[in-house]
């Protein structure tokens, strides 16, 4: 059966850009000046975009998150590929 | 040199600015917002004369807004009833600058522009041409002229037309009055409706506009009368009322939005505030849908962010040079609330019978739910 993973539709070494202005805050709190939206998200996710911001890839990301919160690989990134997903959508990410 | 702002500073006396559209109510006139902003201003005095077409018009209440109030006839009444009531007004105030904000009126004071000048009052409005080619119903026209994005649109004098406009734009349509009021029709039968209610509320013509979806973002720019943008906030509606009208809003940092607004004050030589009302699709076209020749309601956020656009537009007003803003604060909301002013029936009175109201006396009129209940005396 194909699987389709996020290692298979990104590069190990791709780096996540966000937008030019992007705010972040420490508490999850997104927002977006160009457009006015605001996000939040949960502690999972401000780590992603705090390890995003820091120029790390998504191999970075996936390693870190799976060190950190003890889980599965293969459920991180499968989330990490919806997360980036919806971050795209609202324009958050490049 | 530099020049003196307040041509009475040196006497010890206040710039007198006259402010219409106090009606801060659920549909807000910018009056009120206007005046907070002109009061914050550290760098002049003023007293503000409240000029008001209805006796509930909740800012002629607000006694820490508006020095004093007068009543002026409607905008229906003409030119010459206008000019009456504020020579009359003058004589006792020695107004110096007067600062419309309705669009009703404006075509009135702007008339007016030199003679209130002649006899010593200021106004800081843009001509009868610039005024009347960002109209509604001029709005396609003037877009087509100077290369601004602007929706489709007929105007219409009569019912049958809606079917073969229809064929044009499609469904759904936007049906709009030539003052106020807009409806989203979806059938024929639903324009139908929508042309004959707009019709007897604002008569005709009726413009019916191409159905635009996206973002809506609203501009508030200020225009030195030469071509420049002094200052252009953009801000996004974050809570809309039923009538469309925002009731918290942001500030935006999108070079999209101050570029267009520069581009409508420099083709145009706009003199005074405006808003531009732009629709942001996702393919990223901003539409402008419409153009208000005043400050809009939500103005004291442009203070708030950092560009007081009121308080340089009375600097203008008084011939100082003003050089164009180059930063404010991104992010910035302004969220509106209701609050229920209590007065007495003396200054309802006051201002309905002699059609004058001081702002001197602070209400004393409490009923503190605990028995003791006081009236002020009528007077």
């Amino acid at each position: 059966m194909l699987r389709t993973t996020i290692l298979a539709k990104y590069s190990p070494i791709t780096m996540m850009r966000l937008k030019k202005n992007i705010a972040t805050s420490e508490e999850g709190f997104i927002f977006n000046p160009g457009t006015g939206d605001s996000f939040s998200t949960n502690p999972i996710g401000t780590d992603i975009i705090k390890i995003f911001k820091d120029g790390k890839t998504v191999e970075d990301v996936i390693e870190i998150i799976c060190t950190k919160y003890d889980v599965d690989q293969k459920q991180i990134e499968k989330d990490l590929d919806d997360f980036i997903s919806q971050l795209k959508g609202y324009n958050i990410l490049d | 040199m530099t020049k003196q702002l307040n041509p009475l500073a040196n006497s010890g006396q206040k710039i007198v600015i006259a402010v219409t559209a106090l009606n801060a109510v659920d549909s807000p006139g910018p009056g009120v917002a206007v005046i907070r902003a002109i009061r914050e201003c550290p760098d002049f005095e003023v007293r503000i004369i409240g000029l008001s077409y209805e006796s509930l018009e909740p800012g002629l209440y607000m006694h820490d807004i508006v020095d004093k109030t007068y009543s002026i006839p409607y905008p229906s009444a003409g030119t010459d009833a206008l000019l009456g009531r504020l020579i009359y007004i003058h004589n006792l105030e020695k107004i110096d600058l007067i600062i419309p904000n309705f669009d009703a009126e404006l075509f009135n004071f702007i008339k007016l522009r030199d003679r209130l000048m002649n006899i010593g009052i200021r106004t800081f409005l843009p001509n009868l041409d610039q005024f009347e080619a960002r109209d509604k119903i001029k709005l396609y026209e003037f877009g087509k002229k100077h290369g601004l994005t602007v929706p489709r649109d007929k105007i219409i004098y009569q019912v049958r037309d809606l079917a073969e406009i229809a064929e044009q734009v499609g469904y759904p349509m936007v049906v709009k009055g030539k003052f106020y009021d807009a409806v989203v029709a979806n059938t024929l039968e639903q324009a139908q409706r929508a042309f004959y209610e707009i019709q007897a509320k604002w008569g005709l013509p009726i413009i019916v506009q191409e159905f635009i979806t996206g973002t809506e973002i609203n501009i508030a720019a200020l225009g030195d009368g030469e071509g420049n943008a002094i200052s252009v906030i953009p801000m996004r509606k974050l809570y809309i009322t039923d009538k469309g009208k925002a009731w918290a809003g942001i500030t935006l940092d999108d070079s999209t939005y101050i570029d267009l607004a520069r581009k409508f004050v420099e083709v145009t030589k706009w003199r005074g505030g405006c808003e531009l009302e732009v629709m942001q699709t996702i393919d990223g076209k901003s539409y402008i849908m419409e153009v208000n020749p005043r400050f809009p309601a939500w103005i004291y956020l442009t203070a708030a962010a950092g560009q007081n656009q009121p308080a340089t537009l009375v600097k203008m007003a008084f011939g100082q040079r003003v050089l164009p803003f180059k930063t404010y604060e991104v992010g910035k909301i302004f969220i509106r609330y209701s609050w229920d002013l209590i007065t007495d029936i003396s200054e309802f009175q006051k201002i309905s019978g002699t059609g004058e109201l001081d702002g001197g006396k602070k209400s004393e009129v409490r009923n503190s739910g605990c028995g003791k209940i006081q009236f002020d005396n009528m007077n």
